[in-house]
């Protein structure tokens, strides 16, 4: 099982308390978890990586044990301790705030 | 007795509203959805209980709600919105071409007559039609892929569609209409699209009259009078008597003739509604007042309509989708305000009353009248 932290607004879309488990079949990777993810909680396709490049959205981030996985291979193996459940996958959303889209204007 | 309910779409969520036919006490129920923004939120006219709602940030992307209880619960439908083939390029704000990419749904139209078919307006624009209540999505390709495509160009808020304009009595004649590309109508269901620009004249544009690249901000038009369209123009307030063949303008005697928004009245197809903001550089009603214009001759003359709105220290705006009217009698008009004000009157006009004053800033407001 791996542990997958989700921010706020995609835990109130998938229902779903503070963390939750996937099981991934095969090799775990930033891929696999996504799709074993995806699978689970079909609402959050597409909110994460791209329905058909399947590319992270470019305001999310991808930390596990203490390290920025964002721009890492998603088909590299996760850390050990990811992969057993002993620490969290995270994903969060980057500090993005003061956009100046203020209006849907024009 | 009849009773009303108000769809508010807000940069941090969803907000109900709903009255008995009187429209004096009102119940506010939300936040839902609270901190997320959505663009538009609109409920079918043959199930009324059946609402869609448009979540679209930059950091989760596109999101699509569906309520089949009247918005008190929601789920999650389909989000993929795919261009049909290789999408292809339009214009950048400097005249480059720049990659199709789709952004988020700016617009829902649901059917009149199915309560599964829906139609969705885009950013970058484009239209789909779902058939499944929102589950899936199709291109109607021949709209983005009109010769004009590479053309078109975003308006400051985004290369978005925004009006979709359906006709019960002839379902396969559309409209839409794109900033900032124009208005374009089909005779087929959506297969085939043509210009409809005529007598549109922008003049930021190289050649003002071109058929092409008219920053439409929204279309309204009275379900018995299917050939007369009503137009607010980035400038100018327009109209057309002859199903977009040809447009004339009838801003009039408005203080300035820049705005978002333009609506009909439930039962007197001639009297229409609009608010003028001052300039597209400055996006606040004209000297801090906030006043709505009515007209009852379908345009050229205008009366403000001010007892209850803001008259001194105003400087909000009211954008494209964000006013609405009910159909009871006297109707009731509704619109929200970037400064989280919704006013309603409920006698066509005369008077106003602020339903709320501190909502988030009001992106879409929509009425739904119920039995």
């Amino acid at each position: 099982m791996i542990r997958v932290l989700l921010p706020h607004h995609l835990r109130s879309l998938a229902g779903v308390e503070k963390e939750v488990t996937v099981q991934v079949e095969g090799s775990a990777t930033i891929r696999s978890l996504l799709d074993a993810l995806e699978a689970a909680y079909p609402m959050l396709r597409g909110t994460i990586r791209d329905h058909a490049t399947k590319e992270r959205r470019p305001l999310l981030r991808y930390f596990a044990g203490g390290e920025d996985l964002s721009s890492e291979s998603v088909d590299e193996p996760l850390p050990p301790a990811v992969a057993d459940g002993r620490e969290p996958f995270r994903i969060v959303g980057a500090i993005a705030g003061g956009s100046t889209r203020g209006e849907a204007a024009g | 007795m009849s009773s009303v309910r108000v769809l508010v779409g807000t940069r941090k969520g969803v907000f109900v509203l709903t009255a008995d036919g009187k429209r004096k006490d009102w119940k506010i129920e939300g936040p839902q959805f609270g901190g997320l923004p959505f663009y538009h939120v609109k409920g079918s006219p043959v199930d009324p209980d059946r609402i869609y709602a448009s979540q679209a940030d930059d950091w989760f992307g596109q999101v699509v709600h569906r309520s089949d209880d009247g918005g008190r619960t929601w789920r999650a439908v389909g989000n993929e919105f795919k261009y049909n083939g290789e999408p292809g390029k339009h214009l950048w704000y400097d005249g480059t071409p720049h990659p199709w990419e789709f952004k988020r749904v700016w617009h829902f139209e649901p059917s009149p007559t199915d309560r599964d078919t829906v139609y969705a307006g885009v950013e970058d624009a484009a239209i789909f039609r779902s058939a499944d209540g929102g589950v899936t999505w199709h291109e109607l390709p021949g709209l983005r892929s009109h010769p004009s495509g590479p053309q078109w160009a975003p308006g400051a808020g985004g290369m978005c569609l925004h009006t979709i304009l359906l006709d019960p009595a002839t379902p396969q004649r559309l409209f839409v209409a794109i900033s900032a590309a124009g208005v374009f109508g089909s005779q087929d269901g959506g297969v085939t699209w043509s210009p409809k620009t005529r007598g549109l004249s922008s003049n930021f544009l190289p050649e003002p009259t071109a058929e092409i690249g008219h920053c439409v901000h929204r279309i309204a038009r009275h379900p018995s009078r299917p050939n007369t369209l009503f137009m607010q123009k980035h400038w100018d307030v327009m109209r057309s008597d002859d199903g977009g063949e040809s447009w004339r303008e009838v801003s009039g005697d408005l203080p300035s003739d820049f705005g978002f928004t333009i609506d009909v009245h439930a039962h007197e197809p001639e009297t229409i509604y609009v608010v003028p903001i001052k300039s597209d550089s400055e996006h606040y009603p004209p000297e801090g007042r906030l006043r709505v214009y009515r007209s009852r001759s379908g345009g050229d003359e205008w009366q403000a309509l001010t007892r209850g709105l803001p008259q001194s220290d105003c400087y909000v705006n009211v954008l494209r989708e964000a006013m609405a009217i009910d159909s009871l009698d006297p109707c009731g008009v509704y619109f929200g305000t970037t400064g989280g004000q919704v006013y309603a009157s409920a006698d066509g006009g005369d008077n106003w009353t602020a339903l709320a004053r501190d909502l988030p800033a009001v992106l879409s407001v929509e009425v739904q009248t119920l039995a």
